[in-house]
């Protein structure tokens, strides 16, 4: 397994948002996590990057990562796009790109870069441009290149459509599953249009208010009627 | 016409001191987004070590180089030491801890070197008089070191990966900790090249104006104005304004406001900037977009 969490808890000061999620990512696989607003998602993608400190245990490739630092745990391979992207707004397109490879001392940096303009040619386009000057659809754009560009073992999604014309949502997702395929890269998605997630995605779980109430292969979820009707709202 | 030109070379290098101070304002403020008040007691304080170097019979580019190095190690642990442990804090907080340091370091620095004015050498001296004895020999100087220390800066922050971490520690911290750079450090790094570049105003002014406790403290008034009017964000345009606000003030000296009224052009300048043009001549206007 790539990642696997057993146990996890986390929360805002006295708040506590997650009560002992258990879930895993294969290697090269694509995990969603599933629920309505207010269910735990961002703060679980949160707890597994080290944005917010965990309890319970997290295990990359089976190495403990539950309390490192958040820089320490990305260059160990994680790569989050957290809601609101995590881009560098003032900053050039290109600047974003340096920045998404900087932990990285090998030679490969540069064909990543040509590797990012053909799945976003729309990013070359706007090499020097500052970032916060892009439409919503690029600046999504751009943070995935950007944490790409880590050469992650694990890629976090935090509601890669959120806010985005549904064309767009389309054209993004269709990146993703070309960057699956070809990159090898496990993602753990979280995503409000279930539909959308679990064309993507292998294995989901879907959360309630901290808890996991369900998990399955993608396309079982998807075939079942009451999970649909009841959780899943289509 | 020749008065004329000697105010305006005056002001060329006093303006070059104000460059380095506006600078030293500007990294951190790159890093961090705040002004740090103390920056000119911070400088002091290093040009009494430079001095006390130079007294124990060090060459004078050895004492330069070795204050630029304790002055590093001085910035970074202010921010390691005193920083830190406010860096959640509402800005207020902020503001009162620079108060604070500024009265701190400063007294500190009369407690320790006293507060008799002092001759501070300089590295040109020697020299004639130059280009046809408009400007002497230090001036030049001094307005040489400061342009090849904004290079240097101006080198560091576009060009090495280093200087893109820490503008991006600045804009960003969470996005910059998600792509593994060490904000904290970033953060002591930007103190110690500003307590750095602070100190070479402090080596560059004192054989103007004499070494004492207080030396920096209408010169960084001078140089906060300078920051603003080349924008804040900018460090090239926080030189250029630092140049400009000496010209201004050297030339409305000699012939506006008489000398008593000098320190008001300063003010005017950074009230005028704030109304007029926020983000100062040179300025990034940032864009966002949602």
């Amino acid at each position: 397994m790539l990642l696997e969490v057993k146990n996890l808890r986390a929360g805002y000061g006295p708040t506590q948002v997650l009560f002992g999620l258990d879930f895993a990512v294969a290697e090269g696989g694509v995990t969603a996590l599933l629920g309505a607003n207010g269910a735990g998602k961002t703060t679980t993608l949160r707890a597994v990057s080290g944005l917010i400190r965990p309890e319970g245990e997290v295990l990359l490739s089976g190495q403990r990562i539950a309390g490192l630092m958040t820089e320490s745990i990305a260059r160990l391979g994680v790569a989050h796009v957290p809601d609101g992207r995590g881009t560098f707004m003032e900053l050039t397109v290109e600047e974003n790109f340096r920045l998404g490879a900087y932990t990285r001392r090998d030679p490969d940096v540069a064909a990543d870069f040509a590797r990012m303009w053909e799945w976003f040619p729309r990013l070359k386009q706007r090499w020097r441009q500052q970032a916060g000057t892009l439409s919503g659809g690029e600046q999504q754009m751009l943070a995935i290149a950007r944490a790409l560009l880590l050469r992650p073992k694990l890629l976090l999604l935090d509601e890669p459509s959120f806010g985005l014309a549904p064309l767009i949502v389309r054209d993004i997702f269709a990146i993703l599953r070309r960057i699956r395929a070809e990159s090898g890269v496990g993602i753990l998605l979280v995503e409000q249009n279930a539909n959308l997630a679990l064309d993507l995605a292998d294995h989901a779980y879907l959360l309630e208010t901290g808890r996991i109430v369900i998990s399955g292969p993608a396309a079982e979820i998807r075939q079942d009627e009451a999970i649909r009707r009841s959780y899943l709202g289509y | 016409m020749e008065a004329f030109l000697l105010q305006l070379t005056a002001g060329i290098a006093t303006g070059g001191i104000y460059a380095s101070v506006a600078l030293a304002i500007v990294m951190i403020y790159q890093a961090t987004h705040h002004v740090n008040f103390a920056q000119g007691e911070m400088a002091t304080l290093s040009t009494f070590i430079a001095l006390t170097m130079i007294q124990a019979g060090l060459p004078y580019w050895m004492a330069f180089a070795g204050t630029l190095v304790v002055s590093f190690v001085m910035g970074a642990l202010v921010e390691r030491l005193i920083m830190r442990p406010v860096q959640h804090a509402p800005i207020l907080t902020h503001v009162g801890v620079y108060i604070g340091m500024l009265l701190i370091i400063g007294n500190l620095t009369g407690w320790v070197f006293g507060y008799t004015i002092q001759m501070f050498p300089s590295p040109f001296e020697g020299g004639r008089p130059m280009l046809g004895g408009l400007f002497s020999a230090h001036q030049l100087g001094s307005v040489a070191v400061t342009l090849a220390v904004l290079i240097l800066v101006y080198l560091f922050f576009t060009k090495t990966s280093l200087g893109l971490a820490m503008r991006a520690a600045a804009y960003n911290p969470r996005s910059a900790r998600l792509v593994g750079i060490r904000v904290d450090v970033m953060l002591a790094l930007g103190w110690g090249l500003a307590a750095a570049i602070g100190s070479v105003a402090g080596m560059m002014v004192a054989p103007i104006v004499f070494l004492d406790p207080n030396m920096m403290l209408g010169i960084l008034l001078y140089a906060f104005a300078g920051a603003l009017l080349g924008g804040i964000d900018n460090p090239p345009g926080a030189v250029m304004g630092g140049f400009l606000v000496g010209i201004l003030e050297n030339l409305a000296g000699a012939y506006i406001v008489g000398t008593d009224l000098k320190l008001t052009v300063a003010l005017v300048i950074i009230i005028g900037v704030l109304v007029l043009k926020p983000s100062g001549l040179f300025g990034r206007v940032v864009f966002t977009r949602v």
